[in-house]
């Protein structure tokens, strides 16, 4: 079979080469979104660090807000470094679709267990 | 009669037809499912320590305590390596995607600049976590734990409570002749007279470290350096367990051994990505030197190195939240 990695013209999207003008665009984003990243990286360093750890409602609230800004870090970095914003609709939904599905069950279960095993260790120690 | 097997498709759809059911070619494509499953181990990892760490009923310790220094310098820098560490595989993500760009323009030079600091950041960041591991496993002074249960009431006038199984800090100069002095070494001795504690060191460049105070709670929120008669009263009722840095069998920064166990597993799996990345970006780096792109007349090798080692980026974007941050 032929290898399809070397293929020449072929229509992938990504194979398809792009002009000087176009690449000046494409260079302007990578570098809006290098700033973005670095400075939700500094935010998230600086409220770590002026924070203090407690049992209290604004402790939970800054864990959500680092939770959710990374995952804006990790949405920045597939969708435009790694180009998957351009791919296929198919290709996208079977990358992303199984981390809704399994790792969000896995994380709610090992979290109950694991929140289940703190009360069991308590109770028989 | 016959199934939908049997049914003649058209070679149109299918990989023999030259054609891709994502309009990707074959190797970008088992690129792409090959990070999806290394992303679940990864995810299983994190996992994991999520659930070793919301079922401990010990205290378990916290980044800005225990990562907070930075090589060369004396005083603490909460974070500041790491978030340096970051900043590091951010950029050399930006080079790699620059190489990406500029192999779209067919532009060799710019290709090989590009990639080539790409594997200088890469290089960079495992001379980072190479230190940062030697720190971890050196420790910052070490402790030892209580043998009998302590009073003491620290500066502030606050009173602590301690238990017999408490664990209790060395300064680093302290520490560091302790654990000579605990190994045997006949050239470390102990002098402890009038509420002083001395040791002496009498090799090639003798020295003393005197125990000038004690800290409790040093990983955890709420540091407090003990000095003068209660310092005394905690020196006095240790006991024969101590621990320096961490290793697969001790760790002097949290009573269970996961915390250590997770940090060398996590960041060392980690690193080791970040390793073999450096290794196939060396590879293509001289493919494209050696103008193996310019025969296939289209750079999408630098295209699939580049989304392995943007993923070797993500995976640390999260292990930096769950493993330092929270």
């Amino acid at each position: 079979m032929e290898r399809d990695d070397l293929i020449v013209n072929d229509s992938y999207a990504l194979n398809a080469h792009h002009s000087e003008a176009e690449g000046v665009a494409i260079r302007k984003k990578i570098y809006m979104v290098t700033l973005i990243l670095s400075v939700i990286t500094a935010v998230e360093v600086g409220m770590g660090v002026v924070f203090k750890r407690s049992e209290t409602f604004t402790w939970t609230a800054i864990k959500w807000t680092f939770i959710i800004l990374t995952l804006f870090k990790a949405g920045y970095i597939v969708m435009t470094f790694m180009h998957l914003g351009d791919e296929r609709k198919n290709l996208r939904n079977v990358v992303i679709f199984p981390y809704f599905m399994f790792i969000g069950y896995l994380i709610f279960i090992a979290l109950t267990e694991g929140a289940a095993h703190f009360g069991l260790d308590l109770k028989f120690h | 009669m016959s199934g939908e097997a049997s049914k003649a498709i058209s070679k149109e759809v299918l990989w023999g037809g030259g054609r891709s059911p994502f309009s990707v070619s074959y190797g970008k494509m088992m690129m792409w499912y090959f990070l999806v499953s290394d992303a679940l181990t990864f995810s299983g990892l994190l996992v994991a320590y999520g659930f070793s760490r919301a079922s401990s009923t010990a205290d378990w310790p916290i980044g800005e305590q225990v990562f907070r220094a930075l090589p060369g310098l004396e005083g603490h820098y909460p974070l500041a390596y790491v978030a340096l560490m970051t900043f590091i595989l951010i950029v050399s993500s930006v080079t790699m995607v620059l190489a990406v760009e500029a192999g779209h323009r067919n532009d060799r030079s710019e290709v090989i600049k590009w990639m080539g600091l790409t594997i200088i950041g890469g290089f960079f960041f495992l001379g980072s976590q190479a230190w940062e591991w030697s720190h971890f496993i050196h420790g910052s002074g070490g402790c030892f734990l209580l043998a009998e249960d302590v009073s003491v009431t620290g500066p502030d006038g606050e009173v602590f409570e301690m238990t017999a199984g408490d664990a209790v800090f060395m300064d680093h100069h302290f520490g560091h002749l302790m654990e000579m002095y605990l190994a045997g070494n006949t050239s470390v001795a102990l002098t402890e007279e009038g509420g002083h504690v001395v040791l002496t060191e009498l090799g090639d460049h003798p020295h003393d470290a005197h125990l000038h105070g004690l800290t409790l709670n040093k990983f955890i929120e709420g540091e407090t350096v003990i000095e003068g008669e209660a310092m005394m009263s905690l020196w006095n009722a240790r006991s024969n367990d101590f621990s320096f840095g961490a290793n697969l069998h001790d760790s002097e920064y949290a009573v269970q051994q996961s915390y250590s166990d997770f940090f060398f597993f996590i960041t060392g799996f980690h690193g080791f990505h970040v390793f073999s990345g450096v290794i196939i970006n060396i590879v293509v780096f001289f493919m494209v030197v050696n103008r193996v792109m310019e025969r296939r007349k289209h750079y999408e090798m630098v295209e699939k190195v580049g989304l392995y080692w943007h993923f070797v980026d993500l995976v640390w974007v999260f292990v930096f939240t769950f493993f330092y941050l929270i």
